[in-house]
C-alpha cells in the first residue's frame, strides 16, 4: 500500500523545512532531592527508599525521590482527615473558591516554567506542554473555583455534603493536568486530599505542592505522597479514606477494585482505551488526516482515550493512508524542548519496550509496519517514530490491546453498520471519533458507539466544562462539568 | 490549443469538501512553528526572492513604477547580495515602462489584466488585454476568474474564460486570481482552485488586493491542497501566489512553513511560489538586517519603495 511505483508523482518533504534549533529556554529549578508534601509541609523522606526521575529524552537524572512508607501514607491521611473535619468542610463555598482561583491565577503565573520542567520530567514537547497540559490545567482550576459556592445548582433541590478524604492516584502521561483533573472538584466540593503522582513524573506535583503553600492553602487540604505502586496501595487501602480516584491502566485499576471491595469508599476510575476513529469516504479528507494525527500522535500516543484504530472505508482506504503518511512525514520527532518538536520522548525504559514489543507483536502477526517523519529519530532517550500498522485484522493483538504509544493499527470497513460493529468490538469503550461531512451519518454512528466520549470530525479536543470517562473496561464515573462534581459529592 | 470543459469534472471540483475548523486547527499549528536563527536567515532571504513586489493604483506613474522596479532590483544597496524580487506587477499601461527597467536583471514582468479587479468586462475585451499587454513584453498575466459566473454555478463559463486567456497568453506565464475574499466557503475555493487548474493556470492566486479579506492562511492551504492533489495525480506543478494582506516577516515566513510541509521542497523557490505585495519587502529587510546586525534598524534606514 506504501510501496512508491516509479511513475508515480512524489513530494520531497522530509528535508523541505530545515529549521534551526529553537531551545525554551526559561530557566527551571529542580531540586536534587524530593520527598513528600504532607500537613502543608515538605518532608524529606526516607533516604532508603530514593529513587530516580529521569529525562527521558537524555536518561539524565533529574532528581531523586522518596518513596512512602505505610507510616507516611497514615500521616498524610490524619492531615487530610483533620483538614477536612476542622476547616476546609466548615468553610464557605465562596472561601474556598477564592483559593481555587488563587492557585489557577499563580498556575498561569509560573506556566512557562510548570511547561518546561514536565517536559524534562515526561518527554512530551514543549509544544504541548505549553499549549496544552498548563493551560488546561489552568482552565479546571479556573471552571471548579465557579462552582465551588454554586454546588446548588449542581444538584437542584437536593442537599449534598462532601465525602471526606479523597485518595488520587494519577498517570504519567499528563502528570500535572491529571492533578488538576483530581484535585479542581475534589476541592471545589469540600473534600480534601491525598494525591500520589506518578513515580516517573513527580516533578510538577512538586512544584503544584510549592504553589499550594504560597497561595496560603489551609494546611492538610491538599498532601502529596510520592512512590510507586506500594505507596499507591497503601494509600488506596487505608482504612481512613472515603473517596478512591484513579487514572491509569485497567489491570491497576482492577487491582484497586479488588483492594477496596467491600468497603465503603467510593471510586471513579479512568481507565485504558482503544478509540477507533472512523474515516468515511464522505469525510473531508485531509482534514480527517490532520484529526487522525491529533488522535494518536498526541504526546507520542500516550494517551488514554487515543484514536489507536483507524477504521477506513475501504474505497477510500489506500488514498487516505498515503495522505495520512505525508502528513507524518512532516512530524518533527526531536528534543522535546524545541519549540519545533511534534513528537517528543517516550516517558520510560520500560514504556519503550512495551512498544517496541506490539511493533514486533504486530510485525509478526502479518502487519505492514511503517514508520516515518521529518527529522531523524535521535539516539539520546528513548523515542519512538509515528508508526502505522497496516495490513490488521479485527482478531490481531495490536487490533485489541491499548499500546500506549505512536502507533496507530489501520483496519477498513465497508458500510457504517460494519463500522460501528468493529468500533465496538473492544474490552474498552473510553473514546471514539467518527470523520464525515454528512451530518445525519455521523449522528446516527455517534449514537450508536459504545464511548463514552464521541468526537465528531476532530480528536481529542478537551475542556474542563465537558464531562470525560469511560464505559465497560475504560472504567467508571466522569471527570469534568458538571458531572465530575457528583462522585465527590455525598447527596442527602 | 484550448483545453475544453466536461461537467463530469465540474461535478468533482464542486464535490470537494472542506472543514473549516480542522483547516484553522492546521494553521493554528503552523503558527506554532518558532524558526530562529540560521533557518529564519535563509527563508527570509528565500521570502524576498518570491516577492510580486506590486503597485495597482489610478495615480501609478512612469516614475513611480520606475522607483517600484528599482527597488525590485536592488532592494537594499547596503546589502548588494540580497536577492531581487520575483517580479514586479503592475497595470498593463505600465507594461513598457516596466520592462525597459527591469531588462537584464532577472526580475519579472507581471500585469494584471481581463478587467481588474472586477472582470466584469465583455470577454473579447479580456483576450484583447492580455494580447496587447503580452505583445508589449508581459512575463507574466494575473488575470481574475468571473466571479459571478462562479457562484451562480455557470462552470463552463468561467472555465472557457480561463482556457482562452491561456492561450492569448502565449508564452507569458498566467496566474489565475480566484478573489477568495469573494467566494464566500472554502468549499468553493477548493472547486475555483480546481476549475482554475484544469482550465490552464500555471498559477493560482488568492486576491486582487482590493477586496477584503485578501489571503489567508487558511484559503491558502486549501488551495496548496488542490495544486498537491493535482500534482500528485498529473505529475505537474502549479504555483500558488497568496496576495493582499501579507505585510510582516513573519506571517511570510509562515506562509513558507505551509507551503513546505504541504508540497515538499520543489515548492520553495520563486517559480512556484510568490508573495503578492507591496510593504513585505521592507519588514523582510528590517528583519534580515537585524540578523545581520544584531540590532533592529529605524525602519526609515529602507526606502518607502
Amino acid at each position: 500500500m506504501n510501496k512508491k511505483s516509479e511513475s508515480k508523482p512524489t513530494l520531497d518533504l522530509e528535508g523541505a523545512l530545515e529549521l534551526s534549533p529553537s531551545p525554551e529556554r526559561i530557566p527551571v529549578t529542580i531540586k536534587e532531592r524530593y520527598g513528600h508534601f504532607i500537613g502543608g509541609k515538605f518532608h524529606d523522606g526516607a533516604d532508603e527508599s530514593l529513587f530516580e526521575t529521569i529525562n527521558p529524552a537524555t536518561k539524565e537524572t533529574l532528581a531523586h525521590v522518596a518513596a512512602a512508607t505505610e507510616a507516611e501514607v497514615n500521616q498524610a491521611v490524619k492531615s487530610a482527615r483533620a483538614a477536612h473535619s476542622k476547616v476546609w468542610s466548615k468553610m464557605g463555598g465562596a472561601e474556598r473558591g477564592k483559593y481555587l482561583y488563587r492557585i489557577a491565577r499563580r498556575l498561569q503565573e509560573k506556566s512557562r516554567e510548570l511547561a518546561a520542567i514536565e517536559t524534562r520530567d515526561n518527554g512530551k514537547p514543549i509544544r504541548e506542554t505549553r499549549d496544552v497540559d498548563i493551560p488546561l490545567a489552568c482552565a479546571h482550576f479556573f471552571y471548579y473555583a465557579g462552582w465551588a459556592d454554586k454546588l446548588e445548582y449542581a444538584l437542584p433541590g437536593r442537599q449534598a455534603k462532601s465525602l471526606g478524604v479523597a485518595a488520587q492516584v494519577i498517570p504519567w502521561n499528563f502528570p500535572l493536568l491529571m492533578a488538576a483533573w483530581k484535585l479542581a472538584p475534589a476541592l471545589a466540593t469540600g473534600n480534601t486530599v491525598v494525591l500520589k503522582p506518578a513515580e516517573t513524573t513527580p516533578l510538577t506535583a512538586m512544584a503544584l505542592a510549592e504553589i499550594m503553600q504560597e497561595v496560603d492553602l489551609p494546611p492538610g487540604v491538599v498532601n502529596i505522597v510520592n512512590g510507586a505502586g506500594a505507596t499507591g496501595a497503601a494509600l488506596v487501602g487505608h482504612g481512613d479514606v472515603d473517596k478512591v480516584a484513579f487514572t491509569g491502566s485497567t489491570g491497576v485499576g482492577r487491582i484497586i477494585m479488588r483492594q477496596i471491595a467491600g468497603t465503603k469508599k467510593r471510586a471513579t476510575m479512568e481507565l485504558g482505551g482503544k478509540g477507533a476513529q472512523i474515516v468515511f469516504a464522505d469525510a473531508a479528507l485531509d482534514q480527517a488526516v490532520e484529526g487522525t494525527i491529533n488522535g494518536i500522535f498526541f504526546n507520542q500516543g500516550h494517551v488514554c482515550c487515543a484514536g489507536s484504530r483507524l477504521l477506513l472505508e475501504e474505497s477510500i482506504a489506500e488514498d487516505f493512508l498515503e495522505r495520512l503518511q505525508r502528513r507524518v512525514r512532516t512530524l518533527r520527532i526531536g528534543d522535546p524542548l524545541d519549540k519545533n518538536t511534534d513528537v517528543g520522548a517516550i516517558n520510560s525504559p520500560e514504556q519503550y519496550a512495551t512498544i517496541q514489543r506490539y511493533i514486533e507483536v504486530g510485525r509478526k502477526e502479518g502487519a505492514n509496519v511503517w514508520q516515518g517523519s521529518a527529522t531523524a529519530v535521535p539516539d539520546t532517550g528513548y523515542f519512538v517514530p509515528p508508526t502505522i500498522l497496516m495490513g490488521l485484522q479485527q482478531s490481531d493483538t495490536c487490533a485489541r490491546e491499548e499500546i500506549f504509544g505512536p502507533v496507530l493499527s489501520v483496519l477498513t470497513f465497508r458500510t457504517p453498520d460494519e463500522a460501528v460493529k468493529k468500533a465496538n468490538d473492544s474490552e474498552y469503550g473510553l473514546a471514539a471519533g467518527v470523520w464525515s461531512e454528512k451530518t445525519s451519518k455521523l449522528f446516527e454512528v455517534a449514537h450508536r458507539l459504545n464511548a463514552g466520549i464521541v468526537w465528531a470530525n476532530g480528536y481529542n479536543l478537551f475542556d474542563p466544562a465537558s464531562p470525560f470517562g469511560g464505559v465497560r473496561h475504560s472504567g467508571f464515573g466522569r471527570e469534568g462539568g458538571i458531572a465530575g462534581l457528583w462522585p465527590y459529592l455525598e447527596v442527602a | 490549443m484550448a483545453r475544453t470543459f466536461h461537467p463530469a469534472d465540474a461535478r468533482r471540483w464542486r464535490a470537494a469538501r472542506v472543514d473549516n475548523a480542522a483547516v484553522a486547527q492546521r494553521v493554528a499549528r503552523v503558527r506554532t512553528r518558532s524558526i530562529k536563527t540560521e533557518s529564519k536567515l535563509r527563508l527570509l532571504k528565500l521570502a524576498l526572492s518570491m516577492v510580486d513586489l506590486t503597485t495597482l493604483e489610478g495615480q501609478d506613474t512612469p516614475d513611480k513604477v520606475q522607483s517600484l522596479c528599482r527597488k525590485a532590483m536592488h532592494p537594499f544597496l547596503e546589502q548588494p547580495d540580497l536577492p531581487h524580487t520575483a517580479a514586479v506587477c503592475v497595470y498593463p499601461n505600465m507594461v513598457p515602462v516596466a520592462v525597459e527597467s527591469v531588462r537584464g536583471s532577472g526580475v519579472k514582468v507581471a500585469a494584471v489584466a481581463t478587467g481588474f479587479p472586477s472582470g466584469q468586462i465583455p470577454v473579447p475585451l479580456k483576450i484583447e488585454e492580455v494580447k496587447r499587454t503580452v505583445a508589449m513584453g508581459a512575463d507574466e498575466i494575473d488575470m481574475v476568474i468571473d466571479r459571478g459566473a462562479f457562484l451562480a454555478g455557470e462552470d463552463q463559463k468561467v472555465f472557457e474564460e480561463i482556457a482562452m486567456v491561456k492561450e492569448a497568453c502565449g508564452k507569458a506565464r498566467l496566474k489565475v486570481i480566484l478573489e477568495t475574499g469573494e467566494l464566500g466557503t472554502l468549499d468553493n475555493v477548493a472547486a475555483a482552485s480546481r476549475l482554475a487548474i484544469a482550465a490552464g493556470a500555471d498559477f493560482i492566486k488568492t486576491s486582487t488586493g482590493k477586496i477584503s479579506p485578501a489571503a489567508t492562511m487558511e484559503v491558502t492551504l486549501v488551495m496548496l491542497e488542490a495544486i498537491r492533489e493535482h500534482y500528485l495525480e498529473t505529475g505537474v506543478m502549479i504555483g500558488m501566489k497568496p496576495a493582499g494582506g501579507i505585510r510582516t516577516a513573519k506571517q511570510a515566513l509562515h506562509y513558507l512553513v505551509m507551503v513546505a510541509e504541504t508540497l515538499g521542497k520543489a515548492w520553495m523557490s520563486p517559480e512556484w511560489f510568490r508573495f503578492g505585495a507591496s510593504s513585505l519587502v521592507n519588514d523582510l529587510l528590517h528583519q534580515i538586517a537585524r540578523r545581520e546586525d544584531g540590532h533592529y534598524a529605524s525602519p526609515r534606514r529602507f526606502s518607502v519603495d
